[in-house]
């Protein structure tokens, strides 16, 4: 079941919190969505799922459009709001039935429909208390429970993880992994490990606007096309000396010694070049120790902000 | 109208899990009862077997008791946020309003069929205009009915109850008095819109035992234009500005 988004565009009075997107989802991605507070990735959401109509542009889920075939799309999409909103004063077993009974499920199936989602869900212990008793990683499970219950082909989840303890994100996270195998999952967040954990592709919105789409290592390598490399040469040499010959190798852009206690330096190459065999050569002949030479990756957090600040 | 069916039946026990409904009950027989029966013009002051002193109770007190119904219906969905969970369900505006609509309408139901003993006492204790009590009760359900659509109204815009609960009244007054008040104050055409709009004379003529398709036109029909101003005021939401 795929998703896919054309020319998206919402206005808030002047200001455009969604600025004219497109991108596609296929059938079985995770598809991380990220940018910082007020992006636009909530509206996206919430036109996807068809609670807002879009200023212009179209979605379509498997070929139907979001403008003609409202009640069709949203049988297909199991959503899981930001913020998880729930009735609090309903039982879980009653609450998923009454979801159930609304996404039009047979009568004789939502037992049996309710039973599968306390299992998958975890919510065995918990399933006879109202919602307002339960514990947010519980109620979490709940909105993911409510989201799934009529076997939706596809999942949009805004920030399941926002509020839950290690634990819970962890078990959380583990169960979109499970889920997302056969669906296709859209889920927004801003912490940026979750992404790496579960999501096979990455969008990055600001303002409004696509900054970025790709697997996490794509982005890296879109990103930062400079080597940066760690070493540590062994204190008998003089520490001047060998920055400056360092800073003389042809492929070296910057070197930056760290201001800790380990007199590591910080190698950074010219674009497209690699220093590695040159600073070894170079050790080689001065007769220094090499003692550490590690690379450094580009963190998702480091793209994130390159893309998302001014 | 499954559907609609299923979010009223979801608001009705809600409505009993919350004890709304059973202090709703308690108090509404209390009040239409003592009024009936005990005090001020009641049915042993008028001497007649009639209803018509717990009609003249009770279009007071559902004028209060039904915004306190409807305050909830749609400002704390609006406020917790579940409207969006609910409205991205396989479910129209339509669908929730009128459900939300139904159990509120259920509940009056329940409260007035609980009124039905004294139907049946002051039946026994003289000759009855059958006719003028259902048509009574029909005219109580019809007034509801114009209650509820202005009280989802209200709730519709706001996600503060207070304020729902407020203004649901604050448009209410209109209907009940300010417009008879204007009617009686104006002449020509104005006179006869404001006498028109006003609450009272339908009501009272239903009550009365004569039903006029003029009457239940108005009450439909202002049913209808409450429920019309909150389905837009729902799909606000979709509106592109």
């Amino acid at each position: 079941m795929s998703i896919v988004v054309e020319e998206l565009s919402k206005n808030y009075g002047r200001q455009k919190a969604v600025d004219n997107i497109s991108f596609q989802v296929n059938t079985g991605e995770i598809l991380g969505f990220l940018g910082p507070n007020g992006a636009g990735k909530t509206t996206t959401m919430k036109i996807i799922t068809c609670f807002m109509s879009p200023t212009s542009g179209d979605v379509n889920i498997n070929g139907l459009s979001i403008h003609t075939e409202k009640e069709n799309v949203k049988k297909k999409i199991g959503y899981l709001p930001e913020n998880n909103p729930l009735y609090f004063d309903m039982p879980v077993l009653e609450y998923l039935a009454f979801t159930a009974a609304l996404q039009g499920i047979d009568k004789n199936k939502i037992q049996d429909k309710i039973a599968e989602m306390v299992f998958i869900c975890g919510l065995d212990e918990e399933k006879h208390k109202k919602i307002g008793e339960l514990s947010k990683g519980y109620r979490q499970r709940v909105g993911l429970a409510q989201a799934m219950i009529h076997n939706p082909e596809i999942l949009i989840l805004d920030e399941p993880t926002t509020g839950l303890d290690p634990n819970q994100i962890i078990e959380i996270r583990k169960l979109i992994k499970r889920i997302g195998k056969e669906k296709t999952v859209i889920l927004s967040t801003h912490i940026l490990p979750e992404v790496e954990a579960t999501c096979d592709r990455i969008l990055i919105i600001n303002k409004g606007k696509i900054v970025a789409d790709g697997t996490p290592e794509t982005l890296r390598r879109q990103s930062h096309n400079n080597e940066i490399l760690r070493i540590s040469i062994s204190d008998a040499a003089d520490r001047n000396e060998i920055i400056s010959s360092l800073q003389n190798l042809e492929s070296v852009n910057m070197v930056d010694p760290l201001r800790d206690d380990s007199g590591a330096l910080i190698i950074q190459s010219k674009a497209g070049l690699s220093s590695r065999k040159n600073i070894f050569h170079l050790c080689v002949d001065k007769q220094w120790v090499l003692t550490e030479m590690t690379p450094i990756e580009t963190k998702l957090e480091d793209i994130f902000r390159e893309l998302t600040t001014d | 109208m499954n559907k609609i069916w299923i979010i009223a039946a979801r608001e009705l026990k809600t409505f009993f899990d919350s004890l709304t409904a059973y202090i709703l009950l308690i108090a509404f027989l209390g009040i239409s009862g003592f009024f009936t029966w005990l005090f001020g013009s009641d049915i042993f002051y008028i001497g007649q077997a009639s209803l018509q002193p717990f009609f003249a109770v009770a279009y007071w007190t559902l004028f209060f008791f039904t915004p306190a119904l409807t305050m909830r219906m749609l400002a704390e969905e609006n406020k917790t946020g579940t409207i969006e969970l609910l409205l991205t369900k396989s479910v129209t505006d339509w669908q929730v309003l009128l459900g939300k609509f139904l159990a509120c309408l259920m509940l009056i139901g329940i409260a007035l069929a609980l009124t039905l003993p004294y139907y049946f006492t002051v039946w026994s204790i003289g000759p009855v205009d059958h006719g003028a009590v259902w048509c009574g009760y029909l005219g109580l359900l019809l007034m509801s009915s114009t209650y509820i659509s202005i009280g989802l109204f209200a709730s519709s815009i706001t996600s503060n109850q207070i304020v729902a609960f407020l203004l649901s009244l604050f448009i209410g007054l209109f209907f009940l008095i300010i417009f008879s008040v204007l009617s009686s104050s104006s002449t020509g055409f104005i006179g006869e819109l404001f006498d028109y709009l006003s609450l009272q004379s339908h009501f009272d003529s239903i009550s009365r035992g004569v039903v006029d398709s003029k009457d239940i036109i108005y009450f439909l029909s202002i049913s209808l234009f409450g429920l019309l101003l909150a389905e837009t005021a729902l799909a606000k939401r979709n509106i592109a500005d």
